[in-house]
């Protein structure tokens, strides 16, 4: 299998490393396995961008990290390491999702903001609210003390007026100052890991590059490690360090963001990118979307996932086998074109 | 939010009209007028008066005037507290009501806030436990209970009660309090013959409030906020009472509007059943002997009440819901 070191200069140390990570959907209709083997290191102060198309586990990777999956799911294999070969490392998947440890690393270690600003806020109660409690959760101070962070937070992602703001709900927001709210409450209890799921899909072009820029600017200002979920190439090539492409809960490449877009490995990655109405397309070029509708997780096909819409099949062994999937911790590709013929 | 509840506040009071001319109205239903009914009253206890007497009678009742005009005249005395004389009892209508209004607003209110007691832990547990085995059960007591007439659930609770527990069921007074003024003593033995009532007449109305809670949390529980109060770190207990289930509470509030009314009518049977002194009774009785000033008087204020109720909801409604506080700032 072709690889290379994931960068050239010392690599900084593994936030969170993920391993052969399983989640399976059980219900009366069968088996959905949304995640069939997920690895991929995150990190420190890094991002790394996680791209695919819609349905391919995205969502499912990011809340099994803070074991938040809905009910039927449930984590069916696979590790999740924080702060992994450190005396602090501690595998996430072993944790009750109830206990308190747990719920530490949630908003503590990890915050987490959503795609939806309007349904991830409460309407029920202030910004302040929702916030300050956000704060005291993980900060032993007196109201008054968790009301100024606050304030101080929503000045942080660029809230003018934080402190009348600040009693406003979230109805009285618009969509860019919502999600503003809602970095500011991912950010409350000072986490070094940041999962972003798709923060900007939901917004309007200006708005989502404001947003954006705001996260670059915390992530140097906090020296955050951002795991950012997007189906949108432009975001990748804008953020990431390095990318991580799932299809259908598998990981089919990881590379440098730089070596993705000068040479992708993976067919599907190739796809996608010839999907991008980007500036990295040339002029008059015809956008090509993937042909093909994706496969629902329940009915993967057999041997690579990906062979019945995959325009550069090798051959038979497509349908047969299952290629090997990356090497954790390193770049790669998930399929037969790369493997060197033994 | 001013605009809000002075809006309110008109269509209360507009409904309030409407219900005083719907009164007026059956009070004039039955054919002939008032004295008409007065004088056929007094010949069949044996008695009569004279033709002049009668005259003298519609020109005192204002029955001679235009039938705009006697509306007035008589929303006029209403507003005072004056709902005319009761043929049945030859007294006033407000004396023969007398504590009745009370006390059927106090068995209502008792079987609505049992209502709520029983139905929201209930309906949080069968929300947050689907199709566990628990959620099952209180399904199926719950459609018991809307199954089953409620003056029937009203002789069976009497019966077990009076056979099993050796309780004096039935009223809302032991024998030595009935007639006694008001005193602690009176309203501590109140407070205990009210559970049996406000149970039976809570039943319906509590399965009915745990569908609704029940239906509306799930619904709540999917959504994104949800995970953003877990994602923060809290507790799934916290997590869940702060924010899906304040969502959830609409109905409960809204449930005054519609289950008061309910109450007040489901009280009538029962209170039959149950010898309770409330208006029910009385207004089967006014009803059947044609005592109309009586029918109507009742038949108003428990249109007024429940006016009352439907405004103290939309309230309510203000509280829980920002976006309804907040509407037009
Ligand atoms: N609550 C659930 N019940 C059953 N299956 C689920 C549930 N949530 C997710 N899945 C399954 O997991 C798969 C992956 O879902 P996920 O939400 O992670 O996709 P995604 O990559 O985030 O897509 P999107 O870009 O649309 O957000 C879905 O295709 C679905 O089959
Ligand atoms: S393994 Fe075969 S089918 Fe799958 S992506 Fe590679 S070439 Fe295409
Ligand atoms: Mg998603």
């Amino acid at each position: 299998m072709l690889q290379t070191p994931m960068a050239d200069h010392a690599a900084p140390a593994v936030a969170l490393a993920v391993r052969d990570l399983a989640v399976q959907f059980r219900s009366e209709q069968g088996v959905v396995r949304a995640l069939d083997g997920v690895s991929f290191d995150l990190h420190a102060g890094r991002t790394l961008g996680i791209v695919g198309e819609s349905g391919c586990g995205k969502s499912v990777t990011a809340r099994s990290i803070l074991r938040l999956i809905d009910h039927p799911g449930i984590i069916t294999g696979g590790r999740m390491v924080l702060d992994p070969s450190t005396p602090r490392e501690i595998d996430l998947a072993s944790l009750d999702p109830e206990s308190r440890q747990m719920r530490e690393v949630r908003g503590g270690r990890i915050g987490l903001i959503f795609q939806e600003p309007m349904t991830a806020l409460s309407v029920h109660y202030t910004v302040g609210n929702q916030l300050i409690e956000a704060v005291r959760q993980h900060h032993s101070v007196s109201v008054a003390e968790a009301r100024n962070r606050a304030t101080e937070l929503l000045r942080d992602v660029g809230i003018p007026r934080p402190e009348t703001r600040i009693d406003a709900y979230p109805f009285e927001l618009s969509g860019g100052l919502r999600q503003r709210v809602g970095i500011a409450m991912a950010l409350a209890g000072d986490p070094d890991i940041v999962i972003a799921d798709e923060p900007t899909t939901a917004l309007d072009v200006t708005t989502q590059a404001q947003i954006l820029s705001l996260l670059r600017g915390l992530q140097e200002a906090k020296n955050i490690s951002l795991m950012l979920i997007t189906h949108d190439m432009g975001v990748i090539a804008e953020m990431a360090d390095e990318v991580t492409v799932m299809y259908l809960g598998r990981v089919v490449e990881v590379a440098p963001v730089r070596q993705l877009f000068a040479a992708p490995r993976h067919p599907y990655t190739r796809a996608l990118l010839r999907a991008v109405p980007s500036i990295l397309a040339r002029p008059r070029q015809r956008l090509s979307t993937i042909g093909g509708a994706v496969p629902h997780p329940g009915s993967r096909p057999f041997g690579c996932s990906f062979h019945p819409r995959c325009a550069e099949r090798v051959g038979a062994v497509c349908m047969e086998r299952i290629p090997d999937p990356v090497p954790p911790g390193q770049a790669g590709a998930s399929c037969f074109r790369t493997e060197v013929p033994a | 939010m001013l605009i809000y509840i002075l809006r309110r506040l008109g269509f209360a009071f507009i409904t309030c009209i409407f219900i005083s001319v719907l009164t007026f109205a059956i009070i004039r239903l039955p054919p002939g007028d008032f004295v008409d009914a007065y004088i056929a009253n007094l010949a069949a206890s044996g008695s009569s008066i004279s033709i002049d007497q009668a005259e003298a009678m519609r020109r005192a009742y204002g029955l001679d005037q235009s039938i705009f005009v006697q509306y007035w005249s008589w929303m006029v005395r209403v507003l005072q507290g004056d709902f005319g004389v009761s043929m049945m009892w030859r007294r006033p209508v407000t004396e023969v009501i007398g504590d009745r209004l009370w006390l059927t607003m106090v068995v209502s209110l008792a079987a609505l806030f049992l209502t709520w007691i029983i139905a929201l832990p209930i309906g949080i547990y069968s929300a947050v436990r689907q199709y566990s085995i628990g959620d099952y059960i209180f399904t199926m007591l719950g459609f018991i209970g809307l199954a089953i007439p409620n003056f029937l659930l009203a002789l069976i609770l009497m019966y077990f009660g009076f056979r099993y527990l050796g309780l004096n069921v039935g009223g809302l007074f032991s024998a030595e309090y009935v007639q006694a003024p008001w005193s602690l003593g009176r309203a501590w033995d109140l407070a205990k013959h009210l559970p049996l009532p406000a149970a039976v007449l809570a039943i319906a109305g509590t399965a009915q409030l745990i569908r609704i809670m029940r239906a509306n949390l799930l619904d709540e529980l999917r959504k994104p906020y949800v995970v953003t109060a877990r994602a923060k770190g809290l507790t799934e207990r916290r997590a869940i009472l702060k924010y899906p289930v304040r969502a959830a509470l609409n109905p409960f509030a809204s449930s005054v509007a519609y289950l008061f009314p309910y109450l007040v009518s489901g009280s009538i049977i029962v209170s039959l059943v149950l010898g309770l002194p409330t208006v029910g009774p009385l207004l089967l009785q006014a009803l059947v002997a044609q005592d109309m000033f009586l029918a109507g008087a009742i038949v108003m204020m428990l249109g007024v009440m429940t006016v009352v109720g439907t405004l103290i909801s939309d309230l309510l409604l203000m509280w829980i819901d920002p976006r309804i506080r907040l509407e037009g700032r």
